[in-house]
């Protein structure tokens, strides 16, 4: 089954471009367990979910659509695409107009959307009628501008409204707490309030914490953002690429959208997806380095309890509270070495001697919920195909309490902000009303509280 | 890509104007060596074919450069400063449909540009602006260039203003205003100053003040250095006030301090013409830096002044760059960012300068800079790839912050000066259409931002209380 990923604004755009370079580079440098049919099998699964290939002699084209207000990254994109050799993005699988949205989700959704909807739609569309089967589709934006966060709002509810069936992943890059943008709270919180219903769940990257990664774990110097992207290119691949099924290693699981919705959300109230992988390092020291996936899945595990952003600076101290005991305290937003109560999470397992792995640490009850059925709420997968040249990789995905302080951080300052009414003449002037934005404050004030009281 | 249309007004608005121009060429013929016209000179110059009848082929990007037309309109109510751009280098950008003139000036009066000429030829003016528009294939903003002390760039400068809002709403309207200092030498001035103030309050997007003070104090710091013959010698084509490799080969008087202002146009729109890591384009400068309708005065410095020429030494660290953007000596007004508070604050960056030097700079000043409580983090960042001619890296600064209350005050000062003894008053009641109103309610104008920025000010340094949040049943 095939995904189609839809590229919305500059932040979008940029990480899609290295999410399709790693995926395809990924294929040809395949290397398993010396299994030339599992290989071959990986291989396939991954080129029919991603790439559509015409006739099967030119170079494979992203099952992608590029939507920017702007037409400089999206031609960026293209080029870089093309200069690749092993991909390329389709003909006409992009939109573009003359001028942005100035940052302002205002003027993304309730003016650009409306638009160009059917244009956009139609792109889609397109891309739909090449797959042989639609497992969904997986939206990129940023939440900071304008056209990422607003139009791709729109967009998102949009594909809910046309494929009633399909699943809708969004992907979405939370900001510098240092501000990139000023009104970047403003249109966080909108964008978040109506994803919530118009998406299935959202994949969350925060640029704090990829930056960290970059410095401390990668040793870049001088980090650009390309190499924040790569950085999350890496680490989507890692989640999207095929796993095997637990019959046996040569089938592939078909229906990666759908299988990632069963597990990790449950429930409507909680959607947030948070994402840490183990190990994270530059080239070099790959080169060099040796891993036993009960280290790895050891420093993972902590790093989910103790709400680490990587696997360097883990609080070894916190632990899960003994059975028996009153429940763990309300989330209070001043401690760092809080316990992470976990909804349900996803460990994704590549590489060598991956059967032997042992994810039974995962399992303990008292990492989860109390109204969780026990059992249900660790899911591994596994391929022992090694991912983009790391020997070991464990990837996990948590719907937790990983991002309650961020969306806490993200709603206070917009809410300050409001208070003062800065800046909402700006919005009030594309059609956003000051009770729409109530609207979405009091949508994200129920989510902290329901994650809150995991 | 969107284009730009730069309206002159005025002898100080004319030849900043020129300057503009010939920088805008150097910059982009360093770049495209191939003469190709592509989408970046596309925002400021349309592609004519002069053999064939003037015809317009800026719609076929991608041909090579036939000739170049500004996208310029130059309005002065006195021949001499237009005439001496169409005999000079420059001629040829302009044809004589874009040029409105007359003969006499307007004797350093507001009422005169304004009322007088304002109605005489507000349709020549709506014409041609229409018709520069319909050149554009997607119009996005005005840049208004014009000084506040005299009559025709103050006065009819303001008309025009009022113009582009009547007819282009939603065409943003950037406006840099080149301000009087104390010792201007024009009587008027203040009166002149405050009259158009309220326009601008009332019918700008934004505006950039400059003092020809603070352009003056910039211009001698870097001939010193120039002259010093130490070390520091640095490269004369380098510094913000040359215009050496440009079209114009005779410097004139006030060149300096025009090609100041010259640059600053050009940074801050190098993100809409240029590729980058983070594009900020203009409307996104609009968006983020104001955050109340009637607050947008941005105070704008730009940084380094010049490159050294010695090449053994290592160029000027980039930590230094972000430092001296803040410091009041490179603000090309009269005022001090670190004393007052900041409302927004937008960081361009060009060159080879990657998003972790940004952040490390950014975290390093914050503490010096004091922020509204309500926008802690109000930062606005763009990243292009480009850098100006002979660096390799620059940072344009553009500030809201309340220190651009004590130009405005002493502005108020020296009109009530005047208007006390009612000096001067009779030159402008005198002209029809003007009444005692319009200096009341000028004036009131102008006071009552001055409030709204004493009331700015007076929170800066208390800690404000976080609102309180929503509560959700559980």
């Amino acid at each position: 089954m095939s995904i189609v990923t839809v590229q919305l604004g500059q932040c979008g755009n940029q990480i899609g471009q290295e999410l399709f370079d790693v995926i395809s580079k990924d294929c040809h440098n395949a290397q398993g367990q010396s299994n030339k049919t599992e290989t071959e099998a990986y291989r396939a699964c991954s080129q029919e979910r991603f790439f559509s290939e015409d006739h099967g002699k030119d170079t494979p084209s992203a099952r992608a659509v590029l939507v920017d207000m702007e037409p400089k990254v999206i031609s960026q994109a293209i080029a870089t695409a093309a200069k690749s050799g092993i991909w390329k993005y389709g003909e006409q699988s992009f939109f573009c107009q003359k001028q942005g949205s100035g940052n302002n989700w205002a003027n993304g959704f309730c003016v650009h959307g409306p638009r160009h909807e059917r244009d956009i739609m139609n792109l889609v569309r397109r891309q739909v009628e090449k797959c042989d089967r639609l497992s969904g589709f997986f939206t990129m934006m940023s939440l900071a501008g304008g056209t990422g966060s607003g139009l791709g709002t729109y967009m998102t509810q949009c594909l809910r409204d046309t494929y009633p069936h399909s699943f809708i992943l969004n992907q979405v890059t939370w900001p510098y707490g240092t501000g990139e943008v000023i009104v970047q709270n403003y249109n966080s919180v909108l964008t978040l309030s109506h994803l919530y219903q118009s998406s299935d769940a959202i994949l969350v990257h925060e640029n704090d914490t990829v930056h960290k990664i970059c410095a401390q774990l990668m040793n870049i110097k001088q980090i650009s953002f390309k190499d924040v992207n790569k950085v999350i290119a890496h680490q989507l691949g890692s989640v999207l690429q095929p796993v095997c099924t637990s019959d046996g290693t040569a089938e592939y699981k078909r229906n990666p959208l759908g299988d990632l919705m069963e597990t990790m959300v449950c429930h409507p109230e909680f959607k947030l997806l948070g994402l840490r992988n183990i190990p994270q390092m530059s080239d070099t020291a790959l080169a060099y380095s040796a891993f036993t996936w009960p280290g790895l899945l050891k420093h993972l595990r902590q790093m989910l309890i103790a709400h680490a952003k990587m696997e360097e600076g883990i609080d070894w101290q916190v632990r899960p509270p003994l059975p028996g005991l009153p429940a763990v305290e309300k989330f209070t937003g001043n401690k760092e070495s809080r316990f992470n109560t976990s909804l349900s999470n996803l460990l994704i397992l590549r590489g060598k001697d991956v059967q032997s792995a042992d994810q039974g640490a995962f399992a303990d009850p008292a990492l989860y919920t109390s109204w969780r059925p026990p059992g249900s709420s660790i899911t591994t997968w596994r391929t022992p195909i090694a991912f983009n040249r790391y020997e070991k990789l464990a990837t996990l995905v948590s719907n937790s309490q990983l991002l309650l302080k961020p969306l806490d951080s993200i709603v206070g300052r917009a809410w300050n902000m409001f208070a003062s009414r800065a800046y909402v003449h700006q919005y009030i002037k594309y059609g956003i009303s000051e009770g729409d934005f109530l609207d979405s404050f009091t949508a994200l004030e129920q989510v902290i509280s329901s994650y809150s009281n995991l | 890509m969107t284009q730009s249309i730069v309206v002159q007004v005025g002898q100080c608005g004319n030849q900043v104007g020129c300057r503009f121009w010939d920088l805008a060429l150097r910059e982009h013929s360093s770049i495209n060596k191939k003469g190709i016209y592509d989408d970046a000179l596309s925002s400021f110059f349309r592609n004519v074919d002069t053999r064939a009848g003037d015809e317009d082929c800026s719609g076929l990007s991608g041909k090579k450069i036939q000739s170049l037309k500004a996208r310029a309109v130059l309005i002065d109510m006195e021949e001499g400063v237009v005439n001496e751009m169409l005999k000079g280098p420059l001629g040829e950008l302009f044809d004589s449909k874009q040029f409105i003139t007359d003969v006499s000036g307007s004797g350093n009066n507001w009422a005169v540009g304004h009322k007088v000429y304002g109605s005489t030829y507000r349709e020549q003016i709506v014409e041609c602006l229409r018709k520069a528009a319909e050149q554009c294939d997607c119009l996005q903003c005005f840049f208004l260039i014009h000084s506040m002390g005299g009559g025709t760039g103050s006065g009819l400068g303001t008309l025009v203003l009022n113009i582009l809002k009547d007819e282009f709403p939603e065409v943003y309207r950037i406006v840099t205003s080149v301000y009087p200092s104390a010792e201007d030498d024009v009587i008027t001035s203040p009166y002149n100053s405050v009259l158009a103030m309220r326009e601008l309050t009332e019918h700008a997007d934004c505006v950039l003040p400059i003092e020809n003070q603070a352009l003056v104090d910039i211009a001698n710091k870097i001939k010193l250095m120039s002259h010093s013959g130490k070390v520091g010698a640095i490269k004369q084509e380098t510094a913000i006030i040359s215009g050496q490799g440009g079209v114009s080969v005779q410097e004139k008087p006030f060149d300096a301090m025009n090609n100041i202002v010259a640059n600053l146009l050009l940074s801050l729109t190098s993100s809409a013409r240029f590729e980058g890591s983070l594009n900020m384009d203009l409307n996104e400068i609009t968006m983020n830096l104001v955050p109340f309708p009637r607050l947008h005065y941005l105070v704008s410095s730009l940084t380094p002044l010049y490159t050294l020429a010695d090449v053994n030494i290592p160029s000027r660290r980039l930590d230094q760059m972000f430092s001296d953007a803040f410091s009041k000596d490179h603000q090309l007004i009269h005022a001090n960012p670190k004393h007052g508070l900041y409302l927004a604050c937008a960081l361009m960056v060009r060159g080879n300068v990657q998003v972790s030097d940004l952040r490390r700079n950014i975290e390093r000043l914050k503490p010096s800079l004091s922020f509204v409580s309500w926008n802690q983090e109000g930062w606005k960042t763009g990243l292009c790839s480009i850098p100006p001619v002979g660096h390799s890296h620059s940072l344009l600064a553009l500030a809201n912050n309340t220190c651009v209350k004590p130009t405005f005050m002493e502005l108020k000062e020296r009109f009530m000066k005047l208007y006390k003894k009612k000096a001067h008053l009779h030159h402008y009641l005198d002209v029809d259409g003007m009444e005692q109103e319009c200096f009341t309610e000028a004036v009131s104008s102008l006071s009552s931002l001055i409030q709204e920025y004493d009331q700015l000010d007076a929170t800066k340094g208390l800690i404000m209380e976080d609102a309180p949040r929503l509560n959700i049943a559980v």
